[in-house]
């Protein structure tokens, strides 16, 4: 999935001719990341594809030599956080934990943890796992997604966020460490 | 760094529960529905698709994209339809998933008649200067009323340039909604039409022009209608010269008879002076 080195100098040539590389290249990451943030798969189909629209149109305006020096991952990474977080400022999804404004310091209690627990257990591993990680703060859940869910290397974590390499490595060890004490916890309650 | 001055911020380098956890997060990688690229290639205009709408002579074939609309052809066509337009355009084309009921309802509103909605907008890159300068002329006709090729020629102020006026509304990529049928022979002949000469009879026809009427008037030698009351004379069609009861009702064979008799050209259809 690693896009191609020389997509960005064919980009800058031929923009229609290279416009479908980039989107097949990059829409998993663009949709992944939409969805993690926004939860509705229709919402994130949306953000998706303003993503992807807003993208043509500015490296139609961008001279040449920009476009060629691009680095399209992270720069779609942080088209698609922003028009994520303010679809979700339009439209909250229903039934999700409140956050404050940094996405710091606020205990969330993951959402399943109100229901019966024999509930939780039938869920697939990966629904209560989506489930926790929608309950963490903001800015640590952006981190693990970015990081962990998207797989993308910290430094590119850190321009997608706009933040420090060592914030960014903090936020992402916050969340994976309260992603585990919730999933601990829950193995405690089953064990007994 | 954690309280323990080891690093254990890379995740990927823990074993056990953590690496579980790891994996289990990047399985949550969701994959994109497969609407997702095509939607977006039609959006920024590197594909298209086609949907059928109500038209004045039968199902029409509508292409589109996120710039405009950007082809038409009549719906019995549509496998020679699909060739012209990657032939043409060379983008993809394909049938659209659900019609965009507010392109649907804008393209009818648009093309009933006695209504007049805002026209769609269309696409229509790899158009010349020229050929849109002509489609524009086409568009300012009126439904019901109809120019000679010359006519356009004169207003976009190369009389001389006929024959490329036929050609750029022989290329025209949307016929229908942009009006070339509207432009015909000085002598009121339909000559030539993409989708052949009959349809362009009954998109006339249906549009209140009487191509048959328009026919006889040009056989027998008859150019424009003056009103011997107000001394002006139009192209046949316009609006104007409908209006002329027949007993005041003046024929004239040519710009230069009308002029001689005393007449000058309406302002609305704009036919040629005396003086050109």
């Amino acid at each position: 999935m690693e896009p191609q080195p020389e997509l960005p100098a064919r980009l800058a040539l031929d923009l229609d001719g290279s416009f479908e590389e980039l989107v097949l290249a990059h829409q998993r990451l663009v949709y992944g990341l939409a969805l993690r943030v926004v939860a509705v798969p229709a919402d994130a189909e949306e953000v998706a594809q303003d993503t992807f629209e807003r993208a043509y149109h500015a490296l139609a305006s961008y001279d040449v030599e920009r476009v060629a020096a691009m680095r399209l991952r992270p720069w779609l990474a942080q088209i698609a956080l922003n028009l994520a977080r303010n679809r979700l400022r339009r439209r909250p999804p229903p039934a999700r934990p409140l956050e404050d404004g940094d996405g710091q310091a606020v205990a969330v209690a993951a959402p399943a943890a109100a229901q019966p627990d024999q509930l939780a257990e039938r869920r697939q591993e990966w629904e209560l796992l989506a489930e926790l990680l929608a309950g963490l703060p903001r800015g640590w859940r952006e981190a693990v997604v970015l990081r962990h869910v998207e797989g993308l290397p910290y430094a590119e974590v850190a321009e997608v966020l706009g933040r420090p390499v060592g914030t960014v490595k903090t936020h992402v060890h916050r969340g994976v460490r309260q992603l585990r004490a919730t999933l601990e916890a829950r193995e405690e309650r089953t064990r007994r | 760094m954690n309280r323990n001055g080891t690093n254990h911020h890379d995740l990927d380098r823990l074993e056990g529960g953590w690496r579980e956890l790891a994996d289990g997060l990047h399985g949550l990688r969701a994959d994109p529905p497969p609407t997702l690229a095509p939607a977006v290639l039609e959006r920024v205009g590197l594909a298209d698709a086609f949907l059928t709408v109500h038209g004045p002579a039968g199902p029409l074939l509508v292409a589109y994209n996120g710039r405009g609309i950007s082809a038409t052809a009549p719906a019995a066509d549509q496998a020679a339809f699909l060739e012209r337009f990657q032939a043409r355009f060379r983008r993809p084309l394909r049938p659209a998933d659900r019609a965009p009921q507010r392109l649907v309802a804008q393209v009818e509103r648009f093309l009933e008649p006695g209504r007049r909605g805002a026209p769609p907008r269309f696409d229509l890159r790899g158009v010349s200067a020229f050929e849109r300068a002509v489609l524009a002329k086409a568009q300012e006709i009126p439904r019901g009323e109809v120019r000679p090729y010359a006519w356009v020629a004169g207003e976009l102020g190369q009389p001389a340039a006929v024959r490329a006026v036929g050609a750029a509304l022989g290329r025209n990529p949307i016929p229908v909604l942009i009006p070339c049928h509207r432009v015909v022979g000085s002598d009121g002949r339909l000559t030539g039409y993409a989708w052949g000469v009959p349809y362009k009879r009954t998109l006339l026809a249906a549009e209140g022009a009487d191509p048959a009427e328009l026919e006889l008037l040009g056989r027998r030698g008859t150019r424009f209608l003056g009103s011997d009351t107000t001394r002006i004379y139009c192209y046949p069609t316009c609006h104007n010269a409908r209006r002329i009861t027949a007993p005041h009702q003046v024929r004239f064979r040519g710009a230069g008879e009308a002029g001689r008799a005393g007449y000058r050209p309406c302002l609305d259809c704009r036919p040629p002076s005396a003086a050109r």
